[in-house]
C-alpha cells in the first residue's frame, strides 16, 4: 500500500487534462511527452499548485486530494518537495539559509535528513555561505534539489530540472540524480521531454500525449511497445539493464556485457567487473537478417523473435518489435525490407546492432 | 524662527510619523490585495486609493469635512462612541492625511510585491511554509526597496500637503498649524524673512528626501512627476 495514485481532470479554455495513472512508491517515475502534453500541469496538480476539477491523489494511504470526499492539503501541508525548471532559491537568503528554509519547518521527529549528508550527496558542502546570485546553474539547481529533500518529502515532484541548463551543466548533475535514485528510498516523478535522461533515470514511465496517459508501466516494458502514436515512434529504442561480466583480449578493447537475451560487445569499460551498467539501442540501429551474417563489421549478432510490427510516421518505414530471449528489442526497417523478408509475428530473425549507447 | 515655528514644525514631524506609520499598516495589505487578487473590482479599488492623485486637495477635504461633521456618517459615529468630532483635531488631521497620501504608499508597495511574483510563493510552499510565513520571511524581505520608497514617500508627502490640511485641520497653533499652513500665515502677515527660513528648510528638506530615495532605490525614479 505505499503506491502513488493519480487521478487528475483539469479543464482550460485551450486545453485537457484527463489522467488516471497508477505508480510504484519507489525508484524514479518519469512522465515524459512532447511539450504541450500536459506533463508539467500534472506535476503542479499533484502538488496542489495547480487547481482541478476533479481529482484524487494519494501517496500510500496518505490522502492529498480527493475531491468526491471534499478533502483539499494545502501544499504546505504535502510532504512533498519540489524541483522548479529554474532553480528558485530565495535570492535574500544565503545557501544555507535557503537549505534550512523548508527544514526547520518540519517538525524534528519527523526530518529524515541531516544538512551535511545531503549536501556531501549533491557537492555543495563549499557554497554554503554563498548567496544565490553568485552560484553557476548548475550549483543553482544543486542546491534546489538539496533544499527540497532538506524538506523531508514522501514523494519528490522535480519538474525538468535539467532543461534550463546547457549539456555540460546537465552532466554535471546527472550523476548527482543517479546519486539520489541509488542512494534514496523516495519516489521521485521526473518531468522530462529528453529521451535521454528518461532512459538514464527512469524505473517506471509515463507516456502523455495531449493530455491523455498514452502508456504507462516499467521503463524497459514500456520502451518496447511499438503500438506507440507516431510522436514517440520517431525516437524509439529500449532500455536493457545488463551486468559488466568481463573483458575481451586486450588487442580488441571490447568489455562483455551480459543482459537476460544474450551479451553485447562495447568498448572497454573502466567499471569493476559485476557493475550494473543500463544501455540504450535505437530503433535506427537495429536491422534484421534471416540468416546468421557472415562477413559482417557488426559485432553484435543475436537471434531474435519477431513479436509485433507497427506502422511508423516515417514514409517507407516499419517498427519491429523483437524478443531476444525475455528481452525486447525495436528495429526500424524499411517496409520493402519487410516484405521481402516476409517479416511477421513468430519469425526467427537475426538482429544486427549497430550502436549500444551506455547510460551514464 | 521663534516658539511658534518650532512648534509648527514639531507638530509636522509628528503627524508625518503618525501618518507614514499608519499608512504602512493599512497599505500594506491593499497593495498586497492588489497585487495578487484576480478579483474584477480590483481596477476599482486601485482608482479609488489612486484618487488623491488627482483630486484638488480641497476636494478631498470638503468631504472629509462633511463625513466627519456633526451630520456626517462618520462624525456621528465617533460622536456615539464618545470621542466628539474630529475636524479640526489632530486625529482628523490624522486620517485626512493618511487618506490623501495613500497612493505614495500603496503604489510602491503594490509594485514591489508584483515584481516578486508567484514563484517564491509556490517554492515556500512546497518547503512547508504557510501563506502567512511566507508573507514575513519572503515576501517582506523581498519587498524591503519597496517598504522603503513608500514609507519616504508617504513620509515627504504629508509633511508637503497643505490644501488637506487647512480643509480639515484648520489654523489651530499646537494642535493642527503645520509648517506649510505656518508659512502661509508668515507671507500673509508680511513676514518674509520668517517664511524665508521655513521655506528654505522645507526645500532642503525635500531635496535631501528626494535625492536619498534616488540614490538607494533609482527604480523609483518612475514615480517622480506623479503629481
Amino acid at each position: 500500500m505505499d503506491g502513488i495514485r493519480v487521478r487528475l481532470h483539469i479543464a482550460r479554455s485551450d486545453f485537457l487534462l484527463d489522467v488516471d495513472f497508477e505508480l510504484p512508491g519507489r525508484g524514479v517515475s518519469a512522465l515524459f511527452g512532447p511539450s504541450g502534453s500536459g506533463k508539467t500541469t500534472c506535476l503542479r496538480a499533484i502538488a496542489g499548485l495547480e487547481h482541478a476539477d476533479d481529482a484524487y491523489v494519494a501517496i500510500g494511504d496518505d490522502i492529498w486530494q480527493d475531491r468526491a470526499a471534499g478533502i483539499f492539503v494545502p501544499v504546505h501541508r504535502r510532504a512533498l518537495g519540489y524541483v522548479f525548471q529554474e532553480a528558485s532559491l530565495f535570492p535574500h537568503l544565503s545557501v544555507r539559509a535557503n537549505l534550512d528554509f523548508g527544514r526547520k519547518r518540519v517538525p524534528a521527529g519527523e526530518r529524515r535528513f541531516e544538512p551535511d549528508p545531503v549536501a556531501r550527496l549533491l557537492g555543495i558542502e563549499g557554497l554554503l555561505e554563498r548567496k544565490p546570485d553568485r552560484l553557476s546553474g548548475g550549483e543553482r539547481q544543486r542546491v534546489a534539489i538539496a533544499r527540497a529533500l532538506l524538506a523531508s518529502p514522501r514523494l519528490l515532484l522535480m519538474d525538468e530540472p535539467l532543461a534550463a541548463l546547457d549539456l555540460r551543466r546537465k552532466q554535471e548533475i546527472l550523476p548527482y540524480l543517479e546519486r539520489m535514485h541509488d542512494e534514496l528510498s523516495i519516489p521521485i516523478i521526473y518531468v522530462s521531454h529528453a529521451p535521454d535522461e528518461v532512459a538514464r533515470l527512469a524505473d517506471h514511465l509515463v507516456l502523455l500525449d495531449a493530455g491523455k496517459v498514452v502508456a504507462s508501466g516499467p521503463l524497459a516494458e514500456t520502451l518496447a511497445r511499438a503500438d506507440l502514436p507516431p510522436s514517440f515512434a520517431d525516437d524509439a529504442g529500449v532500455v536493457l539493464d545488463t551486468v559488466l561480466d568481463g573483458h575481451e583480449a586486450d588487442v580488441d578493447a571490447l568489455s562483455r556485457l551480459r543482459f537476460d537475451g544474450g551479451v553485447l560487445y562495447v568498448g572497454r569499460r573502466k567499471e569493476a567487473i559485476g557493475s550494473h551498467l543500463r544501455c540504450r539501442i535505437h530503433a535506427r540501429d537495429v536491422s534484421l537478417a534471416l540468416q546468421k551474417p557472415n562477413g559482417t563489421s557488426i559485432v553484435n549478432l543475436l537471434p531474435a523473435t519477431v513479436t509485433a510490427v507497427a506502422a511508423t510516421d516515417t514514409p517507407g518505414h516499419v517498427l519491429v518489435q523483437l524478443r531476444m530471449g525475455p528481452a525486447p528489442l525495436l528495429a526500424r526497417i524499411t517496409a520493402r525490407s519487410r516484405r521481402e523478408l516476409d517479416i511477421a509475428p513468430g519469425r526467427q530473425v537475426w538482429v544486427q546492432i549497430k550502436g549500444v549507447a551506455l547510460l551514464g | 524662527m521663534d516658539s511658534s515655528d518650532l512648534a509648527a514644525v514639531w507638530l509636522t514631524l509628528k503627524l508625518a510619523t503618525t501618518v507614514t506609520l499608519l499608512l504602512l499598516a493599512l497599505g500594506t495589505p491593499i497593495a498586497w490585495w492588489l497585487a495578487r487578487t484576480r478579483s474584477r473590482v480590483k481596477n476599482v479599488v486601485a482608482a479609488v486609493v489612486a484618487l488623491p492623485l488627482v483630486l484638488p486637495p480641497t476636494v478631498l477635504g470638503f468631504y472629509l469635512l462633511i463625513a466627519l461633521g456633526p451630520y456626517g456618517v462618520f462624525g456621528q459615529a465617533t460622536q456615539a462612541l464618545g470621542l466628539g468630532l474630529l475636524p479640526f483635531t489632530f486625529a482628523g488631521l490624522v486620517i485626512a492625511s493618511t487618506l490623501y497620501s495613500m497612493p505614495f504608499v500603496v503604489q510602491p508597495l503594490q509594485n514591489a510585491f508584483e515584481a516578486i511574483g508567484e514563484r517564491p510563493w509556490e517554492a515556500a510552499a512546497t518547503l512547508r511554509a504557510s501563506p502567512w510565513d511566507t508573507f514575513w520571511t519572503v515576501a517582506v524581505p523581498l519587498a524591503r526597496p519597496g517598504f522603503l520608497t513608500a514609507a519616504i514617500l508617504g513620509f515627504a508627502h504629508t509633511v508637503g500637503e497643505f490644501g488637506v490640511v487647512l480643509m480639515i485641520g484648520g489654523n489651530i497653533p499646537d494642535r493642527t498649524r503645520v509648517v506649510s499652513v505656518q508659512i502661509y500665515d508668515h507671507v500673509e502677515a508680511m513676514e518674509y524673512a520668517q517664511a524665508h527660513w521655513l521655506s528654505g528648510a522645507m526645500l532642503l528638506f525635500s531635496f535631501i528626501v528626494l535625492l536619498a530615495l534616488y540614490t538607494f532605490n533609482p527604480s523609483a525614479m518612475n514615480l517622480k512627476g506623479r503629481r
